[in-house]
């Protein structure tokens, strides 16, 4: 007994253990699905935060004099100060390299003895000129370099001078400047400056070798034409094709290209249109890359210009405006490196950060009371510094994906060069300085053209070749037409593309009228071989009887389609002048590619026909029997039943396969792939390629970079694409199961 | 006529066009690939066509006929040439010329008015290299050891050098490549001991005396290599091509010499089946344009059988959870929903998702755990067989459900309740009775996953397939079976070599024939399946009598 309680215990244990484990299995794949939902939104969900910016250290530091400049190295380990009495000190940010926090590391003295900085110009991130009351130019750069000699890497700071250790002979009348800035290269450093006797000149410092080694160079001075009392703001772009020189309200924009500096436009905002008080320009700074500019003013706003093309030739325009401030000029704008983000200050210290191209408010924000001694960007963008009040303060930016805001997704962009706002998908380029395009409507539109133009082809196949096998066919013929047809489903999607892309896309090029005759053809065929078999004896309809139509229509069909390829050189001949291709390009003005919409829509279509068929021959089919029998009984003619009894109640199920194709025609890769040119435009024609969301993703998600914008949004458009195909399944499954229901009811 | 149109009949027939217009297409489609596919491997006549040029001077073509198609003569008049103006298209043929150290192309058009005599000479000789391509021309001499001997030793010749290849070959892959492989686990292991710090100074030395005799048996096989390698090159052919040049070719580069044209039907019957051996048993060459799909076929089997290990006990237990024991309740309505859903989210959904989730997320992790001593550089933090597996079994779950429920529901109830009455519990019941007659079901399910992951590709090209994979996922060297490798699949062969190879006309070919095999099984795999479950059908009517 004890034994069988035992064993009887066992096997319920058993039972309930195995009840358990199935019940998991079962519900892991909603888990799954789930997962995958989950999944795709968190890797998309950091392109729509917005910027944090948090302090993360704060040191009292007590300098001599003002702080005029100040910067961090790449790490955020060690920063610097710039003082007016010509010092820079450096300072440990973390405890390392035996140094604790707060130490100064290093100290040099940049100027002479006795002669103090009377301006310092911020060139980029790095470069800092010096002027001193003196008279003299110097260029500095602070240097960082990462040392592992202990086995750890200690930040060891120092001193460059880029241009020599000498001072910069910029004016042969050796005036003093009250405005100075300039760009270099490995060959030539441009430097323009504004002298305390009113001129505007331009000094260039040919290399003799290399600036990147030597710094031995030739001087070439030149005097601008230009007349002002005196000038605000002068900036030099760094591909030393540009000089910006704001006067007052008026920016003058030369060029550098030529051998003087010629003017070649002039920037005057609209400020005070309706108002009464005029408003003034009252900061100025160049955009990372260097071919906008973005001006300040006292109304709180700023404005973003850049050349663009136009019918008059080439103009500056303003592109777009931000919103800075309520009430507050805007007394500085800081702009990063590499990016085309910038950050503003007010008088009272409101900050704010924004982005350019995707137009993204991204922080605003108090990181001091009152105005900065100095503030900079760390050079990778993910922190600032900020001396003040003999305090330096550290804050770290989380700021990953400024250029990808919902609007610039989904929006006309009007990115730097191009004549007008634009939908743009254009992930990666060859040059450097390039900025991702990032718009999604080009891709989504290709992925609904080549759905549409695949739907166009199938659905009247297989909506056709459902209802003659659900309705008309013996079950003997169905039996061996329905798996064959269904057979298509298995067939692997890359050799419908590759047939597509190598076998038919030249065919159709070549035969193009053979297409269009097939159209009349193909129908006409079916009409007159119907037609010739109703006017047979009656004998030979009964031993050819009508339901073996499909088999008798085979041959008819491949004998138009062969007329239709036979006439077609013919009709080239005759009506298109004997090149086709060039007929459309030339005479009607379409561009044609080769693979275009129109193979895709033929290959996708064979590639959704078995789905459609499928789904609707069996909503077809199960229409109950009673129904059709009554509609017959009642003197209806078979059509007659077919369209008023047959496929009105099946007309929810037929509704649901077109659904599951349209589904699988929105996801299909390979086929697109293989039969486009993928390239992504806006443009319904026929005769055009596309680029696709699955395609584009096949692509360029194996060169995109893990955790970059670009990553996360591919990951959107999988996202985009999941959803949508969700949306239509989940639909046309609800459908069916009512159709059932409905079906078990009558 | 009226009457016709109003009894609805040109519409019947209409919709029957539907019928006739798909079965065209699949039955179409199946016999392009096939002959396309086959035609690859029948060895083609050899032609030579004497002909006149532009130039009027004599011009000889040789070469396969690869197409032929017919332009309008308005195309060709600003050529100038010497032809009859009045006909309204003329033929050109495409020609395969091949020697391509002599000319850059393939393949060029002659147009046929300008040929003055097409021949098919018996002496004319493919000669199938390993690099270069075909070529096609006549046997001048034959030199064996630098000495000029008679062409009946060339048979003979071919055999030695192909044995001497194939010597070289297992030097070269098995056991240099072992040698290699044991050197990189013991810098490994070392570096191992490194980072765990455990590594002392006689643990440092052994790695030493290993890795230097290690090296000491590569150098005597390094040796050995270079001998063959000495011995292989000795053996010449030299060719006259068409236009007269001679060429010398190696016989290390000679893989097959033919004499297509004095072959008989049963002989081109050999040739076509020994063809077709090698491109299944070989490797690729020439950027996969030429040679065998091997690999292919093995990364495609080995992926597929671990994505079944995977797919199969989760696809079963979910269908049971489904059929045998959950309620009718919103749970149910919800999983069914996902099954649907899993079946229809786009493939490339899914590889993206694999891609972040198993490659990079868990991959990642794997890496940061386990192979710490190999990064930065990735073991299973980077796409690979292991991950292609899991994220196709996902793709797949939802075809082994519903199959298997299929199955299921077909079961009379009779049975369960009989088992039941008999006093077995649920799980016995489900293990002992339910099961064993579900199988077929089941085999049925596994069977469409597979045909259906035999033919995915584009998930797979985010998750771990490559045009050229230098090593099999699975070889001789220590644990065997590497799951963290990339391969190659069949499919993505046909969409690298059709549209990534630099030679693409050339390659056509062969993609054809790769699609073929690719076909073959997905339509065979496909076909058993459904013998199977009209099978089971039958079995169950028989049952519920």
């Amino acid at each position: 007994m004890a034994i069988a309680s035992k064993s009887a215990n066992y096997r319920k244990v058993k039972n309930s253990l195995a009840k358990w484990m199935i019940t998991l299995g079962g519900i892991s794949v909603l888990f799954t699905l789930v997962l995958i939902f989950m999944y795709l939104l968190y890797v998309i969900k950091p392109i729509f935060e917005s910027a944090k910016v948090e302090p993360t250290a704060q040191f009292v530091i007590t300098e001599q004099s003002k702080v005029l400049a100040t910067g961090v190295d790449e790490l955020k380990e060690v920063a610097y100060s710039i003082t007016e009495q010509g010092f820079i000190n450096f300072y440990q940010l973390v405890d390392g390299g035996g140094h604790k926090a707060g130490d100064k590391i290093l100290s040099e003295q940049l100027t002479d003895d006795g002669v103090y900085i009377k301006q310092l110009v911020n060139v980029g991130q790095e470069k800092k000129l010096l002027l001193d009351s003196a008279g003299n130019v110097r260029l500095v750069v602070p240097h960082f370099f990462a040392n592992f000699d202990s086995g750890e890497r200690v930040i060891v700071p120092s001193i460059r001078y880029p241009l020599g250790e000498d001072f910069l002979p910029l004016d042969e009348q050796s005036a003093a400047f009250t405005k100075l800035s300039f760009a270099m290269d490995d060959e030539k450093a441009v430097f323009v400056g504004f002298t305390e006797d009113k001129r505007l000149l331009k000094t260039t410092l040919l290399a003799e070798d290399d600036f990147s080694y030597d710094t031995a160079f030739d001087t070439e001075y030149e005097e601008v034409d230009y007349t002002a009392k005196a000038i605000n703001d002068i900036l030099v772009s760094p591909d030393l094709a540009m000089v910006f020189v704001r006067q007052g309200d008026q920016v003058a924009v030369f060029s550098l290209d030529d051998e003087e500096a010629e003017l070649k436009a002039t920037i005057i905002p609209q400020l005070s249109q309706n108002k009464s008080q005029p408003y003034h320009i009252t900061s100025m700074a160049l955009l990372s890359g260097g071919s906008s500019i973005l001006l300040g003013d006292d109304n709180g706003s700023v404005s973003q210009w850049f050349e663009v093309a136009t019918d008059q030739g080439r103009e500056f325009k303003e592109i777009r405006r931000f919103n800075v401030s309520e009430n507050e000029p805007v007394s500085a704008i800081y702009t990063e490196q590499y990016r085309k983000s910038f950050y503003t200050e007010t008088p009272s210290g409101e900050m704010g950060m924004f982005y350019t191209t995707s137009e993204a408010d991204l922080w605003r924000g108090k990181l001091h009371e009152g105005n900065a001694q100095a503030f900079a960007i760390a050079p990778r963008a993910d922190g600032v510094v900020l001396f003040s009040d003999n305090e330096l303060s550290i804050f770290s930016v989380e700021n990953e994906h400024p250029e990808v805001t919902w609007q610039a997704l989904w929006q006309e962009v009007w990115y730097e060069g191009y004549p007008e706002p634009e939908f743009i998908w254009q992930s990666t380029s060859g040059s450097d300085d390039f900025e991702g395009k990032f718009s999604l409507v080009p891709i989504s539109f290709g992925t609904i053209k080549a759905a549409t133009y695949a739907m166009i082809f199938a659905v009247p196949i297989a909506l056709t070749a459902a209802i003659y096998t659900a309705y008309f066919m013996t079950p003997g013929m169905r039996r061996k037409v329905k798996p064959t047809i269904e057979m298509m489903e298995a067939l692997p999607t890359v050799i419908l593309g590759f047939l597509a892309g190598l076998w038919l896309a030249p065919i159709i090029e070549i035969y193009l009228p053979a297409i269009i005759l097939l159209l009349i053809f193909i129908p006409a065929s079916v009409f007159i071989t119907a037609f010739t078999w109703h006017k047979l004896p009656r004998e030979t309809k009964t031993r050819i009887p009508e339901t073996w139509a499909p088999i008798i229509l085979i041959p008819a069909i491949l004998i138009a389609a062969y007329a239709a390829f036979a006439l077609s050189p013919v009709l080239e001949l005759h009506m298109f002048g004997g090149d086709i291709r060039q007929y459309i390009t030339n005479d009607l003005g379409i561009d044609f590619d080769q693979r275009n919409a129109l193979v895709v829509g033929i290959a996708m279509g064979f590639a959704v026909i078995p789905t459609i068929f499928s789904m609707a021959e069996d909503a077809i089919f199960s229409v109950p029997k009673h129904l059709t029998s009554g509609s017959l009984a009642l003197g209806a003619t078979q059509w007659q039943t077919l369209i008023k009894v047959v496929l009105l109640t099946a007309s929810p199920g037929i509704f649901s396969a077109v659904m599951m194709g349209l589904g699988r025609a929105v996801g299909e890769t390979m086929i697109v792939l293989m039969a486009t040119g993928n390239t992504p435009i806006l443009d319904w024609s026929i005769f055009q390629g596309m680029r696709t969301l699955a395609a584009n993703i096949a692509v360029e998600m194996p060169e995109s970079e893990v955790g970059s914008s670009h990553y996360r949004i591919l990951f959107l458009a999988a996202f985009v694409l999941f959803v949508f195909t969700f949306v239509f399944n989940t639909l046309a499954e609800f459908i069916r199961q009512r159709l059932r229901e409905k079906y078990s009811s009558m | 006529m009226n009457n016709w149109f109003k009894s609805g009949s040109p519409w019947v027939w209409l919709s029957a066009g539907g019928v006739s217009i798909s079965l065209i297409s699949v039955l179409g489609l199946l016999w392009l690939i096939a002959s396309r596919g086959l035609s690859y491997f029948w060895p083609a006549d050899i032609y030579q066509f004497d002909m006149t040029d532009e130039q009027g001077k004599p011009l000889t073509v040789i070469g396969e006929i690869y197409d032929r198609e017919s332009i309008p003569t308005a195309q060709l008049v600003h050529l100038n040439l010497d032809i009859d103006e009045s006909a309204e298209t003329i033929e050109r043929l495409l020609i395969k010329t091949g020697n391509r150290e002599l000319v850059s192309l393939d393949f060029r058009w002659i147009l046929v008015p300008q040929i003055n005599k097409t021949s098919l000479p018996e002496e004319l000789v493919v000669i199938e290299r390993r690099t270069n391509g075909n070529f096609y021309g006549y046997i001048e001499d034959i030199i064996l050891d630098g000495e000029v001997v008679g062409q009946q030793k060339m048979a003979e010749l071919v055999e030695r050098v192909s044995d001497f290849q194939t010597e070289i070959e297992a030097l070269q892959k098995t056991d240099i490549g072992a040698i290699n492989y044991q050197i990189e686990r013991t810098r490994l292991k070392e570096r191992k001991h490194r980072l765990d710090e455990t590594l002392t100074a006689e643990l440092e030395q052994a790695f030493k005396d290993e890795v230097a005799s290690l090296k000491a048996e590569y150098q005597v096989l390094e040796k050995q290599l270079m001998a063959l390698r000495e011995k292989v090159s000795r053996d010449q052919i030299v060719v006259r091509a068409m236009d007269g040049q001679k060429v010398t070719i190696n016989f290390e580069d000679v893989l097959h010499i033919t004499f297509n044209n004095k072959l008989s039907v049963f002989g081109k019957m050999k040739l076509f089946f020994s063809q077709i051996a090698a491109f299944i048993v070989d490797d690729p060459r020439e950027a996969n344009t030429e040679g065998g799909v091997f690999p292919a076929i093995f990364g495609t089997v080995l992926m597929v059988l671990l994505m079944t290990v995977i797919v199969s006990p989760l696809g079963v237990v979910a269908a049971i959870y489904l059929h045998e024991y959950a309620g009718n309740n919103a749970l149910t309505k919800l999983l069914r929903i996902a099954v649907i859903n899993l079946a229809g989210v786009p493939s490339i959904v899914y590889g993206v998702f694999g891609l972040g989730f198993f490659v990079y997320m868990v991959g990642g992790s794997l890496d940061q755990l386990f192979y710490a001593e190999t990064l930065p550089s990735p073991t299973f933090g980077t796409p690979g067989v292991m991950w292609s597996a899991l994220t196709l079994a996902i793709l797949t779950l939802p075809v082994v459900i519903v199959s298997t429920e299929e199955g299921l529901s077909r079961i009379p109830s009779s049975m369960r309740h009989g088992s039941l009455a008999l006093g077995a519990t649920k799980a016995e019941t489900l293990w002992r009775i339910i099961l064993p007659i579900a199988s077929p079901a089941i085999m049925t399910g596994i069977i469409l996953a597979i045909a259906r992951a035999a033919g995915e590709v584009a998930p797979l090209m985010l998750v771990g397939v490559v045009k050229m994979a230098p090593n099999l996922p699975l070889d001789g060297n220590f644990p065997f079976l590497h799951l963290d490798r990339k391969f190659m699949h069949l499919g993505f062969h046909i969409y690298d070599v059709g549209f990534q190879s630099p030679n693409v006309e050339a390659a056509r070919p062969l993609v054809y024939a790769t699609a073929l095999l690719l076909v073959t099984i997905i339509v065979a795999l496909n076909m058993t399946a459904v013998s199977i479950r009209n099978r089971l059908r039958e079995k169950y009517r028989m049952l519920e009598h």
